[in-house]
């Protein structure tokens, strides 16, 4: 499965959405496939893009937020799936795409690639909606099914390491950070 | 446990009188109190973390959100969150209200604290990040209203060291 189809695949579910991705290919591949104000592009801090969405889900409860992850980004703050599950809010859903590579400095393998199994890690940590797929129409299926219910879940999706051919995105950092911003305070005055 | 409880009250209460509706900690002697009255709290959110980084994640989600936050924690948790300080507090303009625990000054017994106490004001300085040290509760509120409010207008860290004559009772 490629990202790219993956997240082409979900993109209908997205689109209306709060989305946080991490760095890198996620970001510039949703992106590409259509920018929208509800979408938060974290280039950087690396691992923090689930601890954002927990901040979110928190003081937003009438949103679904979907944070869109990698599995260095993970690996790189794995105790933030224990302090999911210690809050597991109903509204968030992790979407973790395991390409077994920081393919964005030149794909070097991660430790998913030496056996470490994200959904177990995931599960492990207490977050009981989990699921591992590696076909889009299976990824179609479980995310609109995790988008439909009341539970916080972590989806891994395993993704061939291929990326964009360019990182290029013509939205500013902080552009982007203001958008999202205003989009969410109108979002909040519409629910009034 | 001489911790002060109530220092802890007043700047918890300080805390609420600023606005600030959710706090991220980890636990730290010091902070014992402050952190159970949030608890105790229900209108504030209380997120207890596994790493103090993570709660500059949780307190730019509550900014978007528009919910004013603050984080409690060590000076050791400080140097542990400067990544997340500096790759995502300073570069994307999130106003971050850190209380920090001033461990390892004048007084401290615990070998362990020392160097992280000798680190925290010059790694401040060199982040560019405006601090204030607290250690007369007479002064807790204002400082603390005036911190929020720099954090909110600047839209970038500012950090009070909680210090032993504030914290402590011997």
């Amino acid at each position: 499965m490629l990202r790219i189809d993956a997240l082409n695949a979900i993109y209908p579910l997205l689109k209306d959405r709060i989305v946080v991705t991490n760095m890198g290919a996620a970001a510039v591949e949703l992106y590409s496939l259509g920018h929208r104000k509800s979408f938060f592009y974290m280039e950087h801090a690396m691992g923090l893009a689930s601890s954002v969405g927990l901040g979110l889900a928190l003081c937003l409860p009438k949103q679904r937020i979907v944070v869109v992850d990698g599995d260095g980004s993970v690996l790189m703050n794995l105790g933030t799936l224990s302090t999911l599950a210690r809050y597991r809010p109903p509204n968030l859903v992790h979407l973790i795409f395991d390409n077994e590579s920081l393919l964005s400095v030149g794909g070097f393998p991660t430790a998913t690639s030496t056996g470490t199994d994200l959904e177990a890690v995931a599960k492990g940590a207490g977050i009981e909606r989990t699921a591992t797929v590696r076909e889009v129409e299976e990824l179609e299926g479980v995310f609109s099914e995790a988008m439909a219910g009341e539970e916080l879940s972590a989806i891994v999706a395993k993704v061939d390491a291929v990326g964009p051919a360019s990182f290029a995105m013509d939205v500013g950092l902080l552009e982007n950070r203001f958008e999202f911003a205003r989009h969410i305070k109108e979002l909040q005055g519409a629910e009034v | 446990m001489p911790v002060s409880v109530e220092n802890s009250k007043v700047l918890y209460s300080a805390l609420k009188a600023s606005g600030v509706r959710l706090v991220s900690a980890l636990p730290e002697t010091w902070l014992v109190h402050l952190i159970q009255m949030a608890e105790d709290d229900p209108e504030m959110t209380l997120v207890r973390l596994n790493k103090e980084e993570e709660g500059v994640g949780v307190s730019c989600g509550a900014h978007f959100a528009g919910v004013k936050s603050a984080m409690l924690m060590q000076n050791h948790g400080f140097l542990a969150s400067v990544n997340g300080i500096v790759s995502l507090a300073q570069l994307y303009r999130i106003p971050l209200l850190m209380l920090i625990s001033y461990r390892g000054e004048m007084g401290e017994r615990d070998p362990w604290q020392t160097e992280g106490g000798l680190a925290t004001e010059p790694l401040l300085k060199s982040l560019g990040i405006p601090y204030r040290k607290l250690a007369d509760p007479a002064r807790v509120a204002r400082d603390l209203a005036h911190a929020q409010t720099l954090a909110e207008s600047s839209l970038r860290p500012v950090a009070l060291l909680l210090t032993r004559d504030l914290m402590w009772e011997e």
